[in-house]
């Protein structure tokens, strides 16, 4: 192994606030080999969105930064596709068409028109979308918009996709339903994936690696627990594994024990992160 | 007419399903109501009328406003016979001409009769319309502009905000003088009148449009912002992929506000520049004071109503064409 797919080095941020500035993250390092899925897990507000949002470019680093395949990121670009929590389809274009504008940039003049077509429903159809490809946002359902999203992000090509909470709008069956398309889709494709989670069975079920994060302000990576589990991943057989269980046991026990530890520092750090998205407003 | 196929077919789909009873209801409510609204009106109209006297007779009830409307529409087809029959003499004279001597010079001469109430109101319509389009195209794409930056939002926002309350009025005589200043010409392809009412018509009606528009687009979604930047897209796609198309329910509000003002200055600014158009009309009666003058001035308030009316339901149908948002209720 010589240089890692995607390493991350000393990553910290500071947001200006009327008060100073404000440490979200402090000191993130963190590497990543082609092809692996990744969780990011903490308790909300620790800053997982925020690293998310530096490796997408849509963040600027304070110290510290990315380096893809050994080259600096500093901007966003469809290499780094992102799959967003609410989707974030244009509401007045169809499926496909939420789609097309994903291809038709990342691939002009590399494609033709009859090209693109295929490929876009190529991608519709790895998300199962192929029925209602011609529908709008508000025609279809939660899931379906996900779908759509995951699509979007898919036909970019990246070389990592990057996806913000994909599925904690859901509900249970269809987070299910889309978990399962998401592992065959890593199976075909062999992307790299981060993900961003707060929900401990999707972290060890879908990750090679999940990186559990400490509470904010400042912060950083806790511990990485490397998930051996055999590919491909059977919700219900793992249900009674017993080596399934271990690693969920350890994600739980960072979370709930190594990161409540003290009640006093939890207050505290609500009174910071209450302060947090006026900080944010003012970066954006 | 859309609305006419909708309530047809609301209407034809009731019918299979529905019984009678509710039916009958329907129709009870959708249009006797309104129709009984109106008659109440009309039925106070002719009392309170009744009751006031003026320099120029009793003011007109809705029976000798009806009575006005048909006259209007009388001196209207005259006029457009004579017109006719002047333009056929003139055809006749000129044959005879030629056929006594080929190479004679024929004259063609424009009808100069006195315009008609029907030619008014188009000319008002006309009009209004150029002003209003003229004002869109300069008030949309500012609106954007000053929408995406900040800066130049924080720069141009406080002028917006004092030039939109002033009054048609108050620009009127500005606007009359520095038409005759700068528009100089030998063979003018627009009346003066006509450019001083669209101008006038122009700078009060440019504003709901630029602030709506500009508000539209600093509401485009954080997310979709993002996406657009992930993709790379360039200004120009990322205007017109993302925030054109989000924005278009706020610029259509903007655009309905602003024909509304648009048509209510219109008038005014029609009455002090002696524009041919509704303004004048009502104008020319009033200073002719005749016993018919309120009549007809009654004629032209309500048709100036429906056309406001009749404009903002059109504004009102292309919105619902365009918006993406079907499901927004728009009234």
């Amino acid at each position: 192994m010589n240089i890692p797919h995607l390493e991350i080095t000393g990553a910290s941020i500071e947001f200006p606030t009327p008060e100073g500035p404000f440490r979200a993250l402090d000191n993130v390092n963190l590497k990543i080999d082609q092809g692996e899925f990744v969780s990011l897990i903490g308790h909300s507000g620790c800053g997982k969105s925020t690293v998310l949002n530096i490796v997408a470019g849509l963040y600027q680093a304070t110290e510290g930064g990315i380096l893809l395949d050994g080259k600096e990121v500093n901007e966003p670009g469809p290499e780094r596709a992102v799959v967003f929590q609410n989707h974030s389809l244009f509401p007045w274009l169809t499926a496909y068409q939420n789609v097309e504008l994903a291809v038709k940039q990342v691939f002009k003049g590399k494609k033709s028109s009859s090209e693109m077509k295929e490929w876009i429903e190529h991608n519709l159809s790895l998300v199962h979308m192929e029925h209602a490809m011609h529908k709008r946002p508000d025609e279809i359902s939660g899931g379906m918009k996900q779908r759509v999203g995951i699509a979007r992000a898919l036909s970019m090509e990246p070389t990592i996709m990057l996806m913000d909470e994909p599925f904690g709008a859901l509900d249970a069956l269809t987070r299910a339903h889309l978990q399962d398309s998401l592992m065959d889709i890593h199976a075909e494709l062999g992307n790299t994936v981060i993900m961003i989670t707060h929900d401990v069975d999707e972290a060890v079920l879908l990750s090679d690696k999940i990186v559990m994060m400490t509470n904010g302000p400042a912060a950083t990576i806790g511990e990485i627990l490397h998930v051996e589990l055999e590919r491909p991943r059977d919700r219900v057989a793992l249900a009674d594994n017993h080596q399934y269980n271990q690693y969920r046991r350890e994600v739980l026990s960072f979370l709930y024990e190594k990161m409540n530890t003290s009640k006093k520092e939890e207050s505290n750090n609500l009174v910071q992160l209450q302060k947090q998205p006026d900080s944010k407003e003012q970066a954006a | 007419m859309n609305k006419a196929i909708e309530f047809t077919t609301s209407l034809l789909t009731n019918i299979v399903t529905a019984n009678p009873l509710d039916i009958a209801k329907g129709i009870f409510k959708s249009t006797t109501i309104p129709l009984a609204g109106i008659a109440v009106f009309l039925v106070l109209w002719q009392v309170t009328a009744s009751q006031i006297d003026t320099s120029l007779g009793k003011f007109p009830g809705p029976s000798e406003v009806w009575k006005q409307t048909e006259n209007l529409i009388d001196e209207h087809n005259e006029a457009r016979k004579k017109e006719a029959a002047f333009y056929l003499r003139q055809e006749k004279r000129n044959k005879a001409k030629l056929e006594k001597n080929p190479d004679a010079k024929i004259k063609h001469r424009d009808y100069t009769g006195k315009e008609t109430f029907i030619d008014q109101v188009w000319t008002s319509l006309y009009t209004v319309m150029v002003g209003f389009i003229l004002a869109s195209l300069i008030a949309i794409p500012i609106g954007i502009i000053s929408g995406l930056s900040n800066t130049l939002y924080k720069a141009v926002n406080p002028i917006i905000q004092v030039l939109k309350p002033v009054s048609p009025l108050a620009w009127l005589p500005l606007v009359t003088i520095v038409v005759s200043a700068v528009y100089v010409t030998n063979d003018p392809m627009f009346e003066k009148s006509f450019l001083t009412s669209m101008l006038t018509v122009l700078l009060c009606c440019m504003w709901p449009t630029l602030i709506n528009t500009a508000v539209g687009v600093v509401g485009v979604s954080k997310d979709l912002d993002n996406v657009s930047q992930v993709l790379r897209l360039n200004w120009w796609t990322h205007v017109r992929k993302i925030v054109l198309p989000s924005s278009i329910p706020m610029i259509f509000t903007g655009l309905r506000l602003s024909l509304g003002i648009a048509w209510m200055v219109l008038i005014a600014a029609e009455m002090l520049a002696q524009n041919p158009g509704l303004g004048k009309f009502i104008w020319d009666e009033f200073q002719n004071g005749s016993s018919n003058s309120l009549g007809r001035i009654m004629v032209a308030v309500i048709v100036i109503g429906f056309i406001g009316f009749i404009l903002d339901r059109t504004m009102l149908g292309i919105q619902k064409t365009v918006s993406w948002d079907k499901s927004a209720v728009l009234r």
